[in-house]
């Protein structure tokens, strides 16, 4: 089922188009990664979800229907440039943000205090938000985000201030929350974060969908038919004695033993022939399909798209 | 509960716990009190040391022989002394006046009937006070010298009955043919005091409004509240927390002053102390049933009440004010005034990144209110003149000139069509403002003018 639905989504910014007939489907449930270059429009289109700006053309349905202000409460947005009230008390101002969004206070108070207790944050409780650092703040700030158990979690670079021990820890906490059954919009460059977290992912760039699908398929659709060996032999060998179906890109060296990279050069030849190959030639250690990143096929196509731009 | 009322809530809450409210709560009435008690201690103060005057009076006009010798015909006071000094040169006071103790030397020349001069000679400035007390003296005393030479049998007889001292008592008769008694001062002072009072409400809390529209702006938490609010909502619920606290401040000042006036006066000038008829009025004031207006009076009674002192017939014109309809538009004013700036200050405050750029921005928002300062100084005078008539009718200026034309009356009608307007306009800003507002709190790094805010105001959402 689709929790958001986005149906051709235009918005211009005084003689700037900021999301030109943008659609989007996010599956319930899912984590889905909205992706792109600085500018290319991602925040425009999270605060048309999010209602804080409306469409100038398309729509928005959540659960199916046109999304309205009864939604707000099933939403928790963390923005990308986050903030609280400076002066405020950081137990005050929690619950003041889920009060905001609907909760009792005496429901906002017990789960706070279960996430302060989670997170070993209990002793901020009476502190001022100006005398935390920026990552305690950080860390306040998502749990204002998720406070109200919303349907759909909106986090535009969420990861971002966070040391590497306190990632994991919101990493762990997005895929409990997944388990729960939320649906979680995730905005970021961060690209090794997307391949770890994201089921879906759109990219945009410069106002538009340039590549948008399920992970897995979209890797297989960006797969390069290029294979890594690892080997033991003579590399001579292996230059000499490979088909020229086959081409040998480079073989590195390191302490673990020579790793060759092989490209399978025509479409009607399958790993398996390869392996047959170089059977007779070295002694295989290791074997396997080089996918592409998410972080070469983001660079890959948003390069494409610019050259195409050029070209026009 | 009700997001909008949540909003006020903080608010008020997060301002009246600030240190600086209630360091302002506290210092606000100190000042005003010290601000009317002050040049009162003062003028207690007033010189109770003893000042001697030599009198050299070359005319002899203005001594008498008296058992002690002569002796100088003005009376003395509690603090001024005299002592007349014949056949000593003025010369020989010169070198030692310093060390002789004497305040002053008052040289009257011989033909000071002539002249009509005569001289001080002291080593310092000679207090204005102190000379002009004599000259009144030697005025008065060579009128009746001038007088008494006219040689006019039973001169002082016909002087005393000729004497007198007019009152002039402003009688208005209103529409219903009733009479009421006004002391032009006393509605002078009230009306300029409110609004003075509601320019300083809206200039110093309306700026609150602004300033905290840059701190969600600047600290980034703007973001999360408007996807959680409507912008609109977040806008209203600061206005209206603000001005709230601005009320209770408001509040606190008028209690603790009244407090602070009446114990400091207590405590210090016991002979300031109320008499009895200002008690009586008073009480009297606070009594509404009394009714605020003379019943319809024959003028012979009016002006048979001749002994009404000073003191009653400010409390009379007091009365003669219908304190239900100052207080009732005092609080409409104050109000809806506010909440009109307050709008603008916060679409001010929506459209920069930092307190510094408010400068350029806010100057024509608070031109009007300047504007409304120097007119209604001018309608106190002139209440009922072209000039206070319009800009107590135009939104911007009417919260303060209307103020200083009430308590001389005004047609209901102009009531009616000032204070609808004002609220016409209040709406039309506050839809305005939201319009602006919810754009301009999420642009960061724009450069802040009206040509942008205008821009803003047109985009559908």
């Amino acid at each position: 089922m689709t929790l958001i639905r986005a149906s051709e989504v235009v918005k211009d910014f005084s003689g700037h188009r900021a999301l030109n007939h943008v659609s989007m489907e996010v599956p319930e449930g899912s984590i889905y990664g909205l992706l792109g270059p600085n500018g290319a429009g991602k925040t425009t289109l999270l605060r048309i979800i999010n209602q804080i700006t409306a469409p100038d053309q398309g729509s928005i349905h959540f659960a199916g229907r046109p999304i309205s202000p009864e939604h707000r409460h099933m939403i928790g947005y963390l923005p990308e440039e986050r903030g609280l009230y400076q002066k405020m008390k950081v137990g005050e101002q929690a619950l003041y943000l889920a009060q905001l969004k609907g909760l009792s206070r005496q429901e906002a108070t017990k789960r706070l205090h279960t996430w302060f207790r989670k997170f070993e944050i209990e002793a901020w409780w009476n502190k001022k938000v100006e005398e935390l650092s920026k990552g305690m703040a950080q860390k306040i700030q998502f749990i204002t985000t998720v406070l109200h158990e919303p349907k759909l979690l909106i986090f535009d670079e969420p990861f971002s201030g966070f040391d590497p021990i306190n990632v994991n820890l919101l990493k762990h906490e997005i895929l409990q929350m997944k388990k729960n059954g939320a649906t979680i919009i995730f905005s970021t460059h961060n690209m090794a974060s997307v391949e770890e977290l994201c089921d879906h992912i759109t990219l945009v760039n410069e106002s538009e969908v340039v590549l948008q699908g399920e992970i897995s398929e979209i890797r297989e659709r960006y797969r390069a038919n290029k294979y890594q060996l690892s080997f033991s032999g003579k590399e001579e060998k292996l230059a000499e004695g490979l088909d020229p179906r086959f081409e040998l890109l480079g073989v590195e060296e390191n302490g673990m033993g020579r790793k060759a990279t092989i490209q399978i050069k025509s479409g009607s030849e399958s790993s398996g022939d390869l392996i047959r190959n170089l059977l007779d030639l070295v002694e295989i250690k290791e074997f396997r399909e080089i996918l592409p990143g998410m972080n070469d096929i983001f660079i890959q196509v948003v390069q494409d798209t610019q050259k195409k731009e050029g070209r026009e | 509960m009700n997001k909008i009322s949540l909003i006020i809530k903080r608010e008020y809450l997060t301002r009246i716990r600030k240190r600086s409210f209630i360091i302002m709560s506290v210092l606000g009435p100190l000042i005003f009190a010290a601000y009317v008690l002050i040049p009162m201690y003062f003028a207690s103060l007033e010189d109770k040391e003893e000042k001697r005057v030599v009198v050299i009076d070359n005319s002899g006009l203005f001594t008498q022989q008296g058992p002690d010798g002569p002796a100088f015909i003005i009376p003395e006071t509690e603090t001024l002394k005299f002592q007349v000094v014949e056949g000593i040169p003025i010369e020989t006071f010169k070198e030692t006046f310093e060390e002789s103790g004497y305040y002053a030397l008052l040289f009257i020349p011989a033909n000071i009937l002539a002249s009509e001069s005569s001289l001080i000679y002291s080593t310092k400035q000679t207090s204005v006070e102190i000379s002009e007390y004599l000259r009144r003296s030697m005025e008065t005393e060579i009128e009746d010298l001038k007088l008494a030479q006219h040689e006019i049998e039973g001169i002082d007889k016909i002087l005393a009955q000729v004497e007198t001292t007019i009152k002039v008592r402003n009688i208005k008769w209103t529409k219903d043919g009733k009479t009421q008694e006004s002391n032009t001062a006393v509605v002078m002072g009230l009306g300029y005091l409110s609004g003075m009072l509601i320019f300083f409400f809206i200039f110093f809390f309306g700026s609150q409004v602004m300033r905290g529209v840059i701190e969600e702006k600047v600290s980034r938490i703007i973001e999360v509240i408007v996807s959680s609010v409507k912008p609109y909502q977040l806008m209203m619920g600061k206005i209206i927390g603000v001005g709230l606290t601005g009320l209770t401040q408001f509040l606190i000042w008028m209690i603790l002053s009244a407090f602070l006036v009446t114990g400091l006066k207590a405590a210090f000038f016991p002979e300031l102390n109320q008499t009895p008829t200002e008690q009586v009025v008073a009480s009297d004031l606070f009594d509404q049933d009394a009714g605020t207006q003379h019943p319809d009076t024959q003028s012979p009674e009016l002006l048979a009440n001749e002994d009404m002192d000073t003191a009653q017939e400010i409390f009379a014109s007091l009365k003669s004010i219908n304190a239900g309809v100052m207080i009732g538009s005092f609080l409409f004013y104050f109000i809806f005034g506010y909440l009109l700036y307050a709008a603008m200050f916060a679409v001010i405050g929506s459209a920069v990144d930092n307190e510094t750029d408010t400068q350029q921005l806010i100057f024509p928002v608070i031109l009007p209110l300047i504007l409304g300062i120097y007119v209604m100084i001018s309608a106190i005078n002139n209440p009922d003149n072209a000039l206070s008539f319009w800009f107590s009718m135009i939104p911007f200026t009417s919260p303060v000139v209307m103020m200083v034309r009430i308590p001389f009356g005004v047609p209901w009608w102009q009531m009616a069509l000032s204070g609808s307007l004002l609220v016409a306009t209040f709406l039309g800003m506050t839809w305005v403002a939201a319009k602006v507002y919810r754009t301009g709190i999420l642009m960061y790094g724009k450069k802040a003018s009206y040509k942008e805010i205008w821009k803003w105001l047109r985009y559908s959402s």
